[in-house]
């Protein structure tokens, strides 16, 4: 078994698409809340194997796509200083901050470099150390024990020359604030894989009592997807709310017990502004008190205070695509005035972006 | 951005961090293996971002294997 191609054959998915045609008897809104899964949804086009019933609503699950403008304008600043390395995930580098974005603080004379892993931009730091190496920590809780261990380490080895530009989210507190809204379309959610790989189930629990939602812990192949939205459908259809596992293959219910404990010791919850919808309490990570020193905006004076900043707009509908009230094809500027090559929003700029995932696999429907 | 992928582990360094070898279909990178202690060669792993995440379990993924060719012999 290698874990991937068995989640992926056709017979399967068809019947699985057939098995939620049988259960399904009302229409249903059913939210996924990752890119990874948003963009297996458009590439193999699960939508069109559903019922006419069930609708699939693409939540705010692209951490690329809720880093708020104004991050990407302290990385362009950092990227500006002369001893500062500005290391970044391959897809931050074209995300718009207010003026311009890290491609062009690169084509500028910026040293911006892009790594697959925290712990290249930490051996970056070892090799350079008359530099000062700025890590951009984007992510959800998938990517935290990543980063919280390159700052560990970056202690423990007493490199001063290190720190992180951090815009970390969490997933719960955006489905809660999803929740909230009286106006909402979305019946259940599936939870990302591996955001619960790392957190486990339990944050889930109050959310899917509290809101009477089906929430299903959900993979990322066609079959898994399929799954989750089978299971969902189950529950909704049989008037149950409760958070159930289809991805047990890699989710324990206690999630990654050494992961996040390396979270809790360099990371605290701290409140955190999400492009397209706003400030979120308790949504996000920062450094906690006793890794200040690893804080890049602590390190080079950065404004601590939130700031108004200027979002792209010319018609952007990206903030209701990412709560979920429309879809991206509802949006007068999707494939006209906002395309991958040039995104007003961010959620057209990421691959894992709802509107560019449409754009790429689904603009003749 | 959370994207992982499932890769076989090929060796293991145990140093000040535990990393090693995982293979992917045949491409190898060299990976943190410290968030999974139990894991050892031969063993799935469940790689993001250079670290992995989860062990694969076998156990599971049959489960879900069998519960889908349940579901492809009803209503064919």
């Amino acid at each position: 078994m290698k874990y991937v191609d068995e989640y992926r054959g056709n017979d399967a998915a068809h019947a699985l698409a057939r098995a939620i045609a049988r259960a399904t008897t009302r229409s249903w809104c059913i939210m996924e809340v990752c890119g990874g899964q948003t963009h297996a949804i458009a590439r193999f086009g699960l939508e069109e194997l559903l019922p006419p019933e069930v609708t699939l609503l693409h939540g705010p699950g692209c951490p690329v796509c809720v880093t708020p403008a104004e991050t990407l304008d302290d990385a362009i600043a950092l990227a500006a200083r002369p001893e500062v390395v500005l290391c970044t995930y391959g897809d931050m580098l074209r995300v718009p901050g207010s003026i311009g974005d890290l491609r062009t603080a690169k084509a500028t004379g910026g040293d911006v470099r892009v790594v697959y892993s925290a712990m290249d931009a930490l051996a970056l730091a070892r090799g350079l150390p008359d530099r000062q190496v700025v890590f951009l920590a984007v992510g959800f809780e998938t990517t935290a024990p990543g980063h919280a261990l390159a700052v560990y380490q970056a202690r423990r080895e007493g490199l001063s020359n290190f720190s992180l530009l951090v815009a970390h989210v969490l997933v719960p507190p955006a489905i809660a604030a999803i929740l909230q809204d009286e106006e909402r379309r979305v019946d259940g959610f599936l939870a990302a894989g591996h955001v619960c790989t790392i957190m486990g189930t339990a944050e889930y629990e109050p959310i899917a009592r509290r809101y009477r939602v089906p929430i299903v812990v959900t993979g990322f192949e066609p079959v898994d997807i399929l799954q989750g939205v089978y299971r969902c459908v189950r529950q909704l259809e049989g008037g149950r709310a409760e958070v159930e596992n289809a991805y047990a293959r890699v989710v324990r219910d206690g999630g990654n017990v050494r992961a996040r404990a390396m979270v809790q010791e360099v990371f605290a919850v701290t409140e955190r502004r999400w492009r397209g919808i706003g400030a979120i309490a308790a949504s996000g990570l920062g450094l906690a008190p006793a890794y200040r020193e690893f804080d890049a905006s602590v390190r080079f004076g950065l404004p601590q205070a939130p700031r108004a900043s200027v979002e792209i707009d010319g018609g952007c509908l990206s903030g209701l695509v990412l709560v979920g009230k429309i879809k991206p094809t509802a949006c007068p500027a999707f494939g006209t005035r906002c395309t991958p090559d040039r995104p007003l929003g961010a959620t057209m700029v990421s691959t894992e972006g709802a509107c560019a995932a449409y754009y790429r696999y689904r603009r003749s429907s | 951005m959370c994207l992982a992928v499932p890769g076989e582990i090929v060796d293991v360094v145990e140093g000040d961090l535990r990393t090693g070898r995982v293979s992917f279909g045949g491409v190898t990178k060299q990976v943190c293996l410290a968030y999974v202690p139990e894991a050892g060669p031969g063993d799935y792993v469940l790689v993001h971002a250079g670290f992995a995440i989860a062990q694969v379990s076998e156990a599971h993924a049959r489960e879900t294997i069998e519960e889908l060719s349940r579901l492809e012999g009803e209503g064919a």
